[in-house]
């Protein structure tokens, strides 16, 4: 955030005072907010040892939490690798020069972009064992809703990273007697996703976080698991939603940490694609940012 | 099409579409308010205030939806025994409304500072440099600008709730999402057209608001 420094000047001698008045008025308001919920949650006797207690046992981990998370953390692989492949086969198809491939794959990625993801799931888990006269599992409900929907998006992220593109780099990849496939496979493909980098793990941050809708069909991951089940035997429901949402922040924080991590490695390796917007900014909009569903 | 010539059916299909939309409205304006309000936390020159926009946006965004509802439910309702309505589904409205706003907030608030980024630094310093305070450059230079070039992404964070407001079912409100369960599992033999009619409403709604957020995003452009 270099661009905010200059919304405002250096703070003078009464600037500083006027922030350090503002800073402990709202801090002494966010402390009172504190208080406040500290005290309702103890008027409804969240503070009891025995809610908490659960977390210190062995077993709740072994149990509940730890097995839910390897199955989280299944499905939102099989889901990445999966869309990951759904987006880059759709974005390439909706660059095709054929029509009778451009439409349909544009049909298509229109399609499970604008359709609810539970809808997908509930139509996967609850429509389709009519459809093949057989059960469908939820991790297979999960995991292609995951993939229907994130590999949508992330195929308007790819697409839009080739475009972004600079011409001559494919014109000088059919100078050298490139076929266009290899053009794309070899020059835009791998460019666009580094281009999109930032774009496409904000996605992947979607995609874990939307694992948790297997919830509505029991499929045995976080949520379901580890607040639901776990709170039916111990009845603590607030402490262990906020046990597993802490555990969805780090989560998450290390994947956004990974991917400033690799954004900082092949910023420092690659040429940069110039982009439209301001020079220091993440893509700053466009139609391509991720779309926080779930 | 049979399930659907049933007036009981219908009525269910109409009456779970308004509650998306209803939930998709309400959690709209409020999301738009706190988040600008966010926003404007983030980029001031008060620390406390950037570090509450920055903790809320962290734990907001890095949370599932689908927890975050849950517990608008079962922690909010059930257990802290906050109540909205003595009407039940009244009631899971609001709750509903009360998860969607906090997350989407979240995502209005860093769609809003990223268009504070794309504002030219010199557009600010010339603010200042005649005299505007803070506020002043916020509300008349900075924020104007941001604003026309965030629509296509808010844009997006609209069309993302509108999709959201289905997990609202998890708490027991008969939107969209729960209706169409409950027809595909009364109704085997016609899964396929049950699933056209509800994803095809979906993307009639969203698709058409799609492409006009991005007309409008190129209609107020501004032009550099």
């Amino acid at each position: 955030m270099s661009t905010s420094n200059v919304l405002y000047d250096h703070p003078g001698p009464r600037a500083r005072v006027r922030n350090a008045v503002l800073s402990v008025l709202f801090g002494l308001g966010l402390v009172a907010l504190l208080w406040w919920v500290y005290t309702k949650f103890d008027q409804a006797g969240q503070w009891e040892g025995r809610l908490w207690e659960p977390f210190t046992r062995v077993t709740t981990w072994t149990e509940f939490i730890l097995p839910a998370l390897w199955q989280t953390l299944l499905a939102a692989g099989t889901g990445m690798v999966l869309s990951l492949a759904f987006g880059i086969v759709f974005a390439v198809g909706r660059l095709s020069d054929h029509w009778w491939i451009r439409v349909p794959a544009g049909v298509v990625v229109e399609f499970f972009r604008a359709v609810p993801l539970l809808l997908m799931i509930f139509f996967i888990f609850y429509g389709v064992p009519f459809l093949i006269q057989g059960p469908v599992t939820a991790f297979t409900a999960v995991v292609a809703g995951l993939t229907l929907y994130n590999g949508s998006v992330l195929a308007e992220a790819f697409r839009a990273g080739i475009r972004s593109i600079p011409r001559g780099q494919s014109e000088a990849a059919y100078a050298v007697g490139m076929r266009k496939s290899q053009v794309m496979r070899l020059i835009l493909v791998p460019q666009a996703a580094r281009a999109m980098l930032p774009v496409i793990v904000s996605q992947l941050v979607v995609l874990l976080k939307d694992t948790a809708l297997g919830y509505i069909v029991a499929f045995p991951e976080l949520l379901a698991r580890g607040v639901n089940d776990l709170s039916a035997n111990y009845g603590n429901v607030v402490a262990a939603a906020i046990v597993v949402a802490l555990i969805y922040i780090l989560l998450n924080s290390l994947l956004t940490a990974l991917a400033n991590w690799l954004d900082g490695r092949t910023r420092r390796r690659a040429f940069r694609i110039p982009r439209q917007t301001a020079p220091d900014s993440t893509p700053a909009g466009g139609s391509t940012v991720a779309e926080p569903q779930g | 099409m049979h399930v659907f010539a049933d007036p009981t059916n219908f009525d269910a299909y109409v009456s779970g579409f308004l509650w998306i939309l209803k939930l998709t409205g309400a959690s709209a304006v409020f999301a738009l308010v706190l988040g600008v309000l966010l926003a404007a936390f983030r980029v001031s020159p008060v620390p406390v205030l950037r570090g509450f926009g920055a903790a809320w946006v962290n734990i907001f965004r890095n949370t599932p939806l689908t927890l975050i509802v849950f517990f608008c439910f079962f922690g909010l309702y059930s257990t802290l025994g906050l109540r909205l309505s003595d009407d039940l589904d009244r009631n899971n409205y609001w709750l509903g409304v009360i998860g969607l706003s906090v997350y989407t907030a979240a995502f209005v608030c860093e769609a809003v500072r990223s268009g504070v980024n794309t504002v030219p630094a010199g557009q600010a310093e010339a603010a200042r440099a005649i005299g505007l305070t803070f506020f002043q450059t916020l509300r008349i230079v900075i924020l104007p600008q941001a604003g026309r070039a965030v629509v296509a992404p808010l844009g997006s964070v609209l069309i993302a709730l509108c999709k959201n407001a289905t997990i609202v079912g998890t708490i027991g409100l008969i939107e969209a999402s729960s209706v169409m369960k409950d027809l595909l599992n009364s109704n085997g033999d016609a899964v396929i057209p049950i699933f056209a009619v509800f994803a095809g409403t979906f993307a009639a709604i969203l698709i058409p608001t799609g492409y006009f957020f991005g007309w409008l995003a190129n209609r107020l452009a501004v032009k550099r």
